[in-house]
C-alpha cells in the first residue's frame, strides 16, 4: 500500500543533503520496525521515492515522500476509511517522528494511488525568503523591478557549456510580506518545470543582488490557479495567499 | 543552547558538506555542563567522515558522559574551507554536540590513529585559540592530550601536548577525570603543578617533565628531568583485562550524513598474537581479549534494532580468529527477521574456511573480497611472520570465485627487510595465479593488487630496520609496472595500485622521530601543510624544506639501520614488550624463522601478559579448523604451489604472435 508523507526539515538538520535525508528515512523505517517493500535484485533497497530535491541549507515545511508499506498495521485499506484514517495516520506519523532526528517532523500522512512521480507532478513551489540589510521600501522597489521586466536573461553553465536562459517565466509571483529584525521577508512562487528555479538564483539575477539569510519551502503545487492543490495538505491549511501579485 | 550556533549557521552555506559540522547524530549526548564537571572535548584530527566512526572516541565519549564528574563532547578537523571561514569571521573551533567553543573545555583530547595527521593537531589547537606550544600556555588554557596508536611515540609532538596516554583508555580517562576534578575543586593553580599531578596516573606521560639528550646528532636518552620527582623512569601502557566489563559503545552514534564505515560496529576482541612483525597494532594491543559470544550477540541485536543499520561489522584485528565466530554469524542471520541485514568481517584471514564464513553471511552483494598476504614469496612471509602458505591463498581465492565473488583484492607491502626484486615480483606472480584460479570459474576474473610502502614502527621487531628510501620504493613500484607492461596478455585481469612513496617517507619520519621534529611539524603547519594524509594536500617540499632548516635529513632519521643498543625516542615508554624479545624476533626475522601464535601455543614471555599479570581471554583452546599462523600446519610446504597452477604456462596453447 502506497502512503504519501509530508514532513518538515528545519533547524540544524537543514544542512544535510537530499541524499542524506533519503538515508535517514531508510533507517527510520527499520528502526520503527515498519515493514517497507524492497526492490528485487542483487542489492535490494527500500522502495521510497522523494519529490523535488531541496537545496542543502534550505528549510522546508513541504517535503514529500512516498513509500510502499507491507505492514499489516497500516496496510488494510479499511482502517484508513472514515474516522479511522486520522487515527492510523497519527500513529504512523508519531512512530516515525520518534525515530527521526530533531528537525525532521512528519505533519501529514495519507494513502495514495500509484501514479506520476512527485517530481513530475509538481509545477511550482512557494518560498519564504529572509533577506538581511535591506529596508522595506528598497525591497519593494527590487520586487517591482523584477515583476516589471519581460525577460530576466542569465547565463549559466550546463554540463560545462554556457547556456542562456530567461528566468522570468518561472517567477509566478513575488512579494514583500514584512520586515524582520534585520531585513525583510519575501514570498515567491517559482516554477519547477522543466527545471526548478532556485530562490538564490533569482536573488542574484537582478541588481542589486540580494543574499538570503534563510530560505524555507512553504508549499509545492501540482497545478496553477486559485484552486491549486498540494500533494498533501498540511493539517492546518494556510490562509489564501493575498500577497500574490503576478 | 549553544553560544556559537547562530554565528555558525550564517556561514555554513558557504562551505562544502556543511552536515559535517551540525552533529545531530542519533546517540548523541547534550551534556549538562556545570562548574564541578571536567569538560572533555574529544577530537579526531581528520574530517568528520573519517573520524565519526572511530570506536575508541565513541567509547570514551560514553564512559565520560556516564560519570557525574565529567562531560564530553566531540570535534573533528574542519576542512580547509571551513578553517578559512572560521579565521575570517573570528570564530573558534567548536564541538559538534552543542557548538560550544573548544576553549571552554578543560581538556582537548586527540585520538591519533595516523602520523600524517600531526599537523592537523596543531591546526585544531590553534583554531581553538590556544597557543600551540605547551610552554606558551597559561594556567587557564585547556590541557592538550593525545591517545591512540600513534601516541606510543609522542616525542615528535612533545612540544605541543601536555600529556600522552598509552594503551586502552576505558579506565584511565576516569582516573584523569578524578585528578582534574579535585584540581578544579581546589581552585586550580599553576599549570606545571597540574602536570606533576597527571604524571602520577599510570599510563599518562607528561613530556615536559622529561629531557631528551643528544650527542653527535643522535638521541642518547629521554629521562625524567632532575627536578621531576613525580616522573617515572618508564611509563607503562594501560590494558583492560576483561572486555566483558566494557560493552561500549552502547549507543553507537548514527550520523545524519555519509561517513566511512557507515554501519554498526561491534568489537569482538582486542589484541592479536599472530605476531606479524610489521604490525604495530598487533604488538601494542597484546594480549588477546575476547568478548563473550553472548555479549557480542546482544550488542549486535540491540545495536541493529536501535540504529536501523542493515550492516554490522564484527571488528578486531583478525575476526575469523574469534572463538565463537561461526555461531555468532549464524545466529545473527537467523535473528534477522527481514533478511536484509548483512554482516561484514573487515579483516579476513586467508583461508578457505574463512571464505566459507564470508559466503554464509554475504548472500547478496558478492562483488569483492579482500585478502592481505602482505608479501609475494614464502621466504618473505616467513621474514615478516605472516605464515600464509601458497596453498592456503589459492584455496581461499578458489573458494571466493567458486562461490560467486567476481573481484579479489590483495594487499601487499614492499620495502620489507631483506626483500629482493624476486620477492617484489613475487607479488605479481601470485596475483597472476589468482587470476588463473579465477578463470576456472569465471570468464573475466579480476585481481586488484594494492601495494604500500613499509614503514617500520616503534614497539615492533622491525623498529631497528632502515626504511627503504623514497627512490628505492619508487624503483620497486616501477619494477612492478614494467613487469605488467612486459607481458600485458599474461597479466590480463591484474590491476596494480600503489601508495605514494613520498608520503611513506614522511610517515616513516614521524613514526620513529624524536623531539627534534617539533619545529619541523610546526614549520610545515605554519606553511599551510594540513590534511597531509590526503593525497591532494600532501606536500613533500614543505617537509623537506622544514627538515633542512633544522639541519635534519631523511637519511639519518628514517633510512638508516639502527644498532642493537641504539637509544629510541620511546625507550622511556612501554607497551609491555621486552626489548630483548623484540630484538630476538628481529634476529629470527633475518633468518626467516617463523613464530607461532601464542594464543594456542606456549608463551614466549614477550612481556605483554607476564609484565602486567594478565592473560589471554580466549574461549577456544584450539586453533581454527585448518590451522592458522603456523599452529597445526605443515610449514615445510609453505612455498609449494599447487601442481595445477605450476603447469600453467605449458597448458596454455596460444598462437605465436606474428609481427609485421
Ligand atoms: S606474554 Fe606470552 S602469552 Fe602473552 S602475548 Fe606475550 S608471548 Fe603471548
Amino acid at each position: 500500500m502506497r502512503v504519501r508523507i509530508r514532513f518538515h526539515k528545519k533547524g540544524k538538520i537543514r544542512f544535510t543533503s537530499h541524499r542524506d535525508v533519503a538515508r535517514i528515512w531508510e533507517r527510520a523505517f527499520r528502526r520503527a520496525s515498519i515493514g517497507v517493500a524492497y526492490s528485487q535484485g542483487f542489492s535490494p533497497r527500500q522502495k521510497l521515492s522523494f519529490g523535488l530535491a531541496l537545496s542543502t541549507g534550505y528549510e522546508s515545511e513541504a517535503e514529500f515522500l512516498e513509500v510502499d508499506l507491507v505492514d499489516d498495521r497500516f496496510c488494510d485499506e479499511g482502517i484508513w476509511m472514515d474516522g479511522g484514517g486520522s487515527h492510523v495516520g497519527t500513529t504512523l506519523a508519531e512512530t516515525l517522528s520518534d525515530v527521526l532526528p530533531v528537525g525532521i517532523d512528519v505533519v501529514a500522512v495519507a494513502p495514495v494511488e500509484k501514479g506520476d512521480s512527485l517530481q513530475q507532478a509538481v509545477v511550482a513551489c512557494t518560498w519564504a525568503i529572509e533577506v538581511d540589510n535591506i529596508g522595506l521600501s528598497d525591497a519593494e522597489g527590487w520586487v517591482a523591478d523584477v515583476l516589471s521586466r519581460s525577460k530576466i536573461v542569465v547565463e549559466r553553465e550546463r554540463k560545462g557549456k554556457p547556456v542562456v536562459e530567461d528566468l522570468r517565466p518561472q517567477v509566478h509571483a513575488l512579494g514583500v510580506t514584512g520586515a524582520t529584525a534585520t531585513g525583510v521577508r519575501l514570498l515567491a512562487d517559482l516554477g519547477t518545470q522543466p527545471r526548478a528555479l532556485r530562490p538564490s538564483e533569482l536573488l542574484v539575477a537582478v541588481d542589486p543582488p540580494l543574499a538570503a539569510r534563510t530560505v524555507c519551502r512553504m508549499h509545492q503545487w501540482m497545478s496553477q490557479g486559485v484552486d491549486r492543490e498540494e500533494p498533501l495538505m498540511a493539517p492546518v491549511s494556510p490562509a489564501p495567499p493575498a500577497w500574490v501579485s503576478a | 543552547m549553544s553560544a556559537l550556533w547562530p554565528q555558525l549557521e550564517r556561514v555554513l552555506s558557504e562551505v562544502q558538506k556543511p552536515a559535517r559540522y551540525i552533529g545531530c547524530e542519533d546517540g548523541m549526548t547534550i551534556p549538562d555542563h556545570h562548574p564541578d564537571a571536567v569538560a572533555w572535548l574529544l577530537l579526531y584530527p581528520d574530517t568528520y567522515e573519517v573520524g565519526l566512526p572511530n570506536q575508541g572516541l565513541q567509547i570514551l565519549y560514553e564512559i565520560l558522559n556516564e560519570r557525574p564528574d565529567a562531560v564530553a563532547e566531540r570535534s573533528y578537523a574542519p576542512w580547509t574551507d571551513m578553517a578559512e571561514v572560521l579565521r575570517r569571521e573570528g570564530l573558534p573551533l567548536f564541538s559538534v554536540d552543542t557548538h560550544r567553543a573548544a576553549g571552554d573545555f578543560d581538556v582537548l583530547a586527540f585520538n591519533l590513529s595516523a602520523e600524517l595527521v600531526f599537523t592537523n593537531v596543531l591546526e585544531c589547537v590553534d583554531l581553538a585559540g590556544i597557543p600551540v606550544r605547551t610552554a606558551d600556555r597559561t594556567d587557564d588554557d585547556p590541557l592538550v592530550m593525545v591517545g591512540g596508536h600513534c601516541a606510543y611515540n609522542p616525542e615528535p609532538l612533545a612540544d605541543f601536548v601536555d600529556a600522552a596516554v598509552l594503551g586502552d583508555g576505558e579506565e584511565v580517562v576516569g582516573e584523569i577525570t578524578e585528578v582534574l576534578a579535585a584540581w578544579k575543586a581546589a581552585g586550580g593553580g599553576r599549570r606545571s603543578d597540574l602536570h606533576r599531578l597527571l604524571a602520577t596516573v599510570t599510563g599518562v606521560y607528561v613530556p615536559s617533565l622529561y629531557e631528551a639528550t643528544f650527542a653527535s646528532g643522535r638521541l642518547t636518552k629521554v629521562a625524567p628531568a632532575p627536578e621531576s620527582v613525580e616522573a617515572v623512569e618508564v611509563v607503562e601502557k594501560r590494558t583492560v583485562a576483561d572486555l566483558a566489563e566494557w560493552p561500549y559503545p552502547k549507543q553507537q552514534l548514527v550520523p545524519v550524513t555519509e561517513v566511512v564505515h557507515d554501519r554498526l560496529n561491534v568489537e569482538v576482541f582486542r589484541g592479536c598474537t599472530r605476531g606479524c612483525r610489521f604490525c604495530q597494532a598487533g604488538m601494542i594491543t597484546r594480549p588477546v581479549r575476547e568478548r563473550p559470544a553472548d555479549q557480542v550477540r546482544t550488542m549486535v541485536a540491540e545495536g541493529l534494532r536501535r540504529t536501523g543499520y542493515d550492516e554490522v561489522a564484527l571488528t578486531s584485528l583478525s575476526t575469523a580468529d574469534f572463538s565463537g565466530i561461526e555461531q555468532v554469524v549464524a545466529e545473527t542471520i537467523a535473528d534477522d527477521a527481514c533478511g536484509q541485514v548483512s554482516v561484514s568481517l573487515p579483516s579476513l584471514r586467508v583461508d578457505a574456511f574463512t571464505v566459507g564464513i564470508a559466503a554464509e553471511i554475504q548472500k547478496a552483494r558478492r562483488t569483492g573480497l579482500t585478502f592481505a598476504p602482505e608479501a609475494g614469496t614464502w621466504r618473505m612471509r616467513q621474514v615478516i611472520n605472516k605464515l600464509i602458505r601458497e596453498e592456503d591463498l589459492y584455496a581461499a581465492v578458489e573458494a571466493a570465485y567458486s562461490q560467486g565473488w567476481r573481484r579479489v583484492k590483495l594487499y601487499f607491502l614492499t620495502g620489507l627487510p631483506t626483500e629482493t626484486d624476486e620477492d617484489t615480483l613475487g607479488i605479481l606472480r601470485m596475483a597472476r595465479r589468482c587470476v588463473e584460479v579465477g578463470r576456472q570459474h569465471l570468464h573475466n576474473p579480476s585481481v586488484t593488487v594494492s601495494v604500500g610502502g613499509f614503514v617500520p614502527k616503534p614497539f615492533t621487531p622491525f623498529q631497528w630496520f632502515g626504511q627503504n628510501t623514497e627512490i628505492e620504493l619508487r624503483r620497486k613500484v616501477g619494477l612492478l609496472r614494467d613487469e605488467l607492461k612486459r607481458d600485458t596478455k599474461g597479466y590480463r585481469g591484474v590491476q596494480l595500485k600503489w601508495h605514494d612513496p613520498k608520503a611513506t617517507a614522511i610517515e616513516g619520519l614521524l613514526s620513529r622521530g624524536d623531539r627534534r621534529l617539533g619545529p619541523v611539524i610546526e614549520d610545515v603547519w605554519r606553511s599551510g601543510g594540513v590534511f597531509q594524509e590526503w593525497g591532494e594536500h600532501f606536500n613533500l617540499e614543505l617537509w623537506m624544506a622544514a627538515l633542512e632548516r633544522q639541519g635534519l635529513t631523511l637519511e639519518e632519521m628514517v633510512y638508516r639501520h639502527r644498532v642493537e643498543d641504539e637509544a629510541f625516542a620511546w625507550d622511556h615508554l612501554s607497551a609491555g614488550l621486552h626489548r630483548d624479545f623484540l630484538w630476538q624476533d628481529w634476529r629470527d626475522a633475518l633468518e626467516s624463522v617463523g613464530l607461532e601464535d601464542c594464543r594456542w601455543t606456549p608463551c614466549y614471555d614477550c612481556g605483554a601478559c607476564t609484565g602486567y599479570g594478565i592473560e589471554h581471554v580466549v574461549a577456544s583452546a584450539v586453533p581454527p579448523a585448518g590451522g592458522s599462523q603456523g599452529t597445526g600446519q605443515d610449514l615445510a610446504t609453505g612455498g609449494e604451489v599447487p601442481v595445477l597452477l605450476t603447469a600453467g604456462p605449458a597448458r596454455r596453447k596460444t598462437m605465436p604472435v606474428v609481427r609485421v
